[in-house]
């Protein structure tokens, strides 16, 4: 077999410091709470409730509605128009994923199914809410349009077990979504 | 050329008198033996050259081009003008304008190959775009992601993006074709590899193409299903996923699978192995290529076997009878039962039933148990078959060779009627059976084990003979355990560890030193290593040899004149020059 080997890339004596990534982030903190204080932030109403106008009083007030579109929040896994699940448990996400937050489990998908051409669909598909970082790597690893990080952040739990986030629980988060590449037609 | 004493000297006739030639690959001068494919020998040199239709141990067509290379030759001399050869004794290359498969022309004196260089590059993604035109976009369910070679090539020659406007041509997809295969016509890219394999290895030619051009689609004869018990071994070798085990099927991708080089134990040929296992469970077992034992192969009833040790009749504790009740107890315990229990008897009143399963090592622990309690029977039980004439060899014990040298037992069985009338007559009182249920393939009924005081055994899974036992130990099955065995052509071989044993299952020869020591004192054996040198000492095929040595193609200690059928067939081919083996 053709074995590739990858080259960890080469860091210069700053990014082995870390300082300057780090004098960075805080630049970027700065520079929110300028803005907040001149009035010119996001949600700026519910961040007048507190005095300086930098504080928003959660939970009463969230900041559900200003979150941009880009939000990394918790991953979960979409179904397409005819309620198809799209994943296809191809376990790329359960590679990809730093932490290893995944744990997919496989299974044919019977013939008398109107989607048995698609061969294969997750048993079981956990994700430990735990370990999850909210990197988004699965999302952009997925060949199938599967799972998507949604905007819910306050994830909560009175236990270990609570917080993994099984199948159903995934599938409820994520909901549907329309206007995907639909592969699985009648064309392939 | 005139000067005899030049001409002597040029790296044409040193080659020659060797048999070899001189072939230039990308820029280097090596030799190679006269009759060497190009193709093996770029691999000899560890330039790959990608292929899908060429194996060595099949016919090759030539078929998928995939292994076109630029060929060049020394420019023919007009007629009557001498060759010219160059400051370095080699004649210039010309090379061909168009490319050469690697894998069917052989390699001649003064050849030139190059597998780099825009022609090899233009040609190769050529044949690329061709394979994926039709290609479906399956790879995220298709069983053979990550070991596809289609993947790998595309990734190295493929364009990205797809030029191909036309609607691809459908064919059959899961197609039911044998009990253990599944065919996905468009995933084919038509090597004919499994046609090949089925027709000159297993003899069984029922795979086929029907229809012409794009259209071709890989089929089996109508009326035949593909149920060789050679047939997963076409999932092994098809290049791509069309040819997919249903048993391992979805089960797992193949890159989280850790894979562990070892031998299978189902008969006397010990075939080369590698175990797939994920979270401590195997999943797959696939043939590693050994030329001196299974070529590249491995019957469906071997491959597959594994299942019994993720049964759920598996031992997982050590057992004591209370009261004619099993009592889980811990292993130690049980050990220390054992011991004292079998004290009370006389060494003629114990016979010990060992297994022709068991490693060398463990059978090295066994004669070191026998020693202690100066028992005077022993034995292991015989398992004959028949030899299906292929790699499944009549001798269904792995390692009846090795309970001969180490063991010293020299007719396996002959004194199991001894032991069974002793039993009867109530001159044999205690039993120590090791890895063996006796109601299976020694010809004892559970009644005439039961004649037995003390019955002390060990076993992977729950048998008759372990719910008569006194004292039950688990033992570890071959894919959990480290060791050497010998298999019938007198080849030492190596087992490694894939998984751990379940539970408190334990390494069987651990079990058996703790027993050892617990009947007659410590031995100082701690690590296996330590118990192959003991043998070592004593045993002297394995004078000089270590666990270690055995490396991972075993040793041939000595000849014991069988012969795998399999084998001798393929050495015949390659000598005919059929295939290159
Ligand atoms: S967001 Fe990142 S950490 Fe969380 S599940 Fe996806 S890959 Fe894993
Ligand atoms: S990468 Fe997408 S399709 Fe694959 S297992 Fe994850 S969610 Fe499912
Ligand atoms: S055969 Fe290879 S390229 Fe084709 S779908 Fe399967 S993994 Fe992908
Ligand atoms: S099924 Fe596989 S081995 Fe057989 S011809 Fe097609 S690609 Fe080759
Ligand atoms: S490998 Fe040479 S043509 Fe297929």
């Amino acid at each position: 077999m053709a074995t590739i080997t990858v080259k960890r890339p080469k860091l210069t004596f700053l990014e082995k410091l870390f300082i300057p990534t780090l004098i960075k982030g805080l630049r970027l903190t700065l520079s929110h709470g300028v803005r907040s204080l001149r009035g010119k932030a996001e949600g700026k109403e519910q961040l007048a409730a507190g005095h300086l106008g930098v504080t928003m009083q959660y939970p009463e007030q969230k900041w559900d509605s200003h979150l941009p579109e880009y939000y990394r929040g918790a991953p979960a896994l979409v179904t397409d128009e005819l309620g198809r699940e799209r994943c296809v448990s191809c376990q790329l996400c359960e590679f990809i994923c730093p932490p290893k937050a995944i744990k997919i489990i496989p299974q044919e998908i019977p013939a008398d199914s109107e989607w048995a051409k698609v061969e294969k669909k997750p048993q079981a598909f956990d994700i430990d809410m735990i370990r999850c970082i909210y990197c988004g790597m699965c999302e952009e690893v997925c060949p199938e349009q599967a799972i998507y990080l949604r905007k819910d952040y306050a994830i909560t739990g009175t236990s270990r077990e609570e917080m993994v986030h099984d199948k159903d629980k995934l599938y409820e988060i994520g909901g549907q979504r329309i206007g995907l590449v639909n592969k699985w037609n009648d064309l392939k | 050329m005139s000067d005899t004493e030049a001409t002597k000297q040029l790296p044409k006739d040193l080659a020659a008198s060797e048999g070899k030639v001189n072939v230039q690959i990308d820029g280097v001068w090596h030799q190679f033996p006269k009759g060497t494919r190009m193709i093996e020998a770029c691999k000899q040199v560890k330039v790959e050259v990608p292929h899908y239709c060429y194996h060595p141990k099949l016919s090759s067509p030539g078929n998928c081009r995939m292994c076109l290379v630029q060929m060049g030759m020394p420019p023919r001399p007009a007629p009557g003008q001498d060759p010219v050869f160059e400051d370095d004794g080699y004649q210039p290359i010309g090379w061909m304008p168009r490319p050469v498969i690697a894998c069917a022309n052989t390699v001649a004196e003064n050849m030139g190959i190059r597998t780099t260089g825009p022609l090899v590059e233009e040609v190769r993604n050529g044949v690329m775009e061709f394979l994926l035109i039709n290609h479906p976009l399956d790879c995220p369910i298709c069983d053979q992601a990550g070991e596809c070679r289609l993947q790998e090539f595309s990734v190295e020659h493929g364009r990205g993006t797809s030029r191909f406007v036309e609607n691809k041509v459908k064919k059959p997809k899961n197609v039911d074709i044998g009990p253990r295969i599944r065919l996905d016509d468009e995933r084919c890219i038509m090597c004919s590899r499994c046609i090949r394999f089925m027709d000159e290895v297993a003899d069984d030619p029922v795979l086929g193409f029907t229809d012409r051009g794009t259209h071709t689609t890989l089929t089996i004869h109508p009326d035949r299903r593909l149920d060789h018990n050679y047939s997963l071994n076409t999932a092994d070798i098809c290049p791509v996923g069309a040819l997919t085990s249903n048993d391992f099927r979805f089960k797992q991708r193949v890159w989280f699978l850790k894979e562990t080089k070892t031998i299978d134990t189902n008969c006397g040929t010990g075939i080369n192995v590698t175990v797939g296992a994920r979270s401590n469970k195997i999943l797959r077992v696939q043939p590693r290529e050994n030329n001196d034992v299974n070529s590249s192969w491995i019957p469906d009833s071997h491959r597959l076997s594994f299942h019994t040790i993720i049964d759920e009749a598996r031992l997982t504790d050590a057992m004591v009878m209370e009261n004619g009740k099993h009592q889980t107890a811990t292993v130690a315990n049980a050990i220390q039962r054992a011991a004292t229990e079998l004290a009370k008897f006389k060494g003629e009143q114990i016979a010990i039933i060992a297994s022709g399963r068991m490693t060398n090592e463990e059978l090295f622990m066994v004669s070191r148990l026998r020693d202690a309690l100066g028992a005077t029977h022993c034995d292991i039980v015989p398992r004959t078959g028949e030899s299906d004439n292929m790699l499944i060899s009549a001798d269904r014990n792995p390692n009846t060779e090795g309970a001969k040298k180490v063991l010293g037992i020299s007719k396996p069985g002959s004194s199991l009627k001894t032991i069974k009338s002793g039993l009867a007559s109530d001159k044999i009182k205690a039993l120590v059976i090791l890895q063996e249920d006796l109601t299976a393939d020694a010809g004892f009924t559970q009644n005439d084990i039961q004649h037995a005081s003390l019955i002390v055994s060990s076993h992977i899974l729950a048998n008759p003979t372990a719910e008569v036992s006194h004292i039950l130990l688990p033992g570890a099955s071959s894919f959990e355990k480290r060791g050497s065995m010998i298999n019938v052509t007198g080849r030492l071989q190596r087992l490694n560890q894939a998984v751990q044993p379940n539970g408190n299952a334990t390494d069987d020869w651990e079990l058996l030193r703790d027993l050892t020591n617990a009947v007659g004192g410590g031995n100082g054996l701690y690590l296996i290593e330590d118990v192959f040198k003991s043998m070592a000492s004593e045993v002297a095929e394995f004078n000089d040899l270590s666990l270690g040595k055995i490396g991972d193609q075993g040793i041939q200690l000595y000849e014991t004149g069988i012969e795998i059928p399999l084998l001798t067939r393929e050495r015949k081919r390659a000598e005919n020059g059929e295939i290159v083996g």
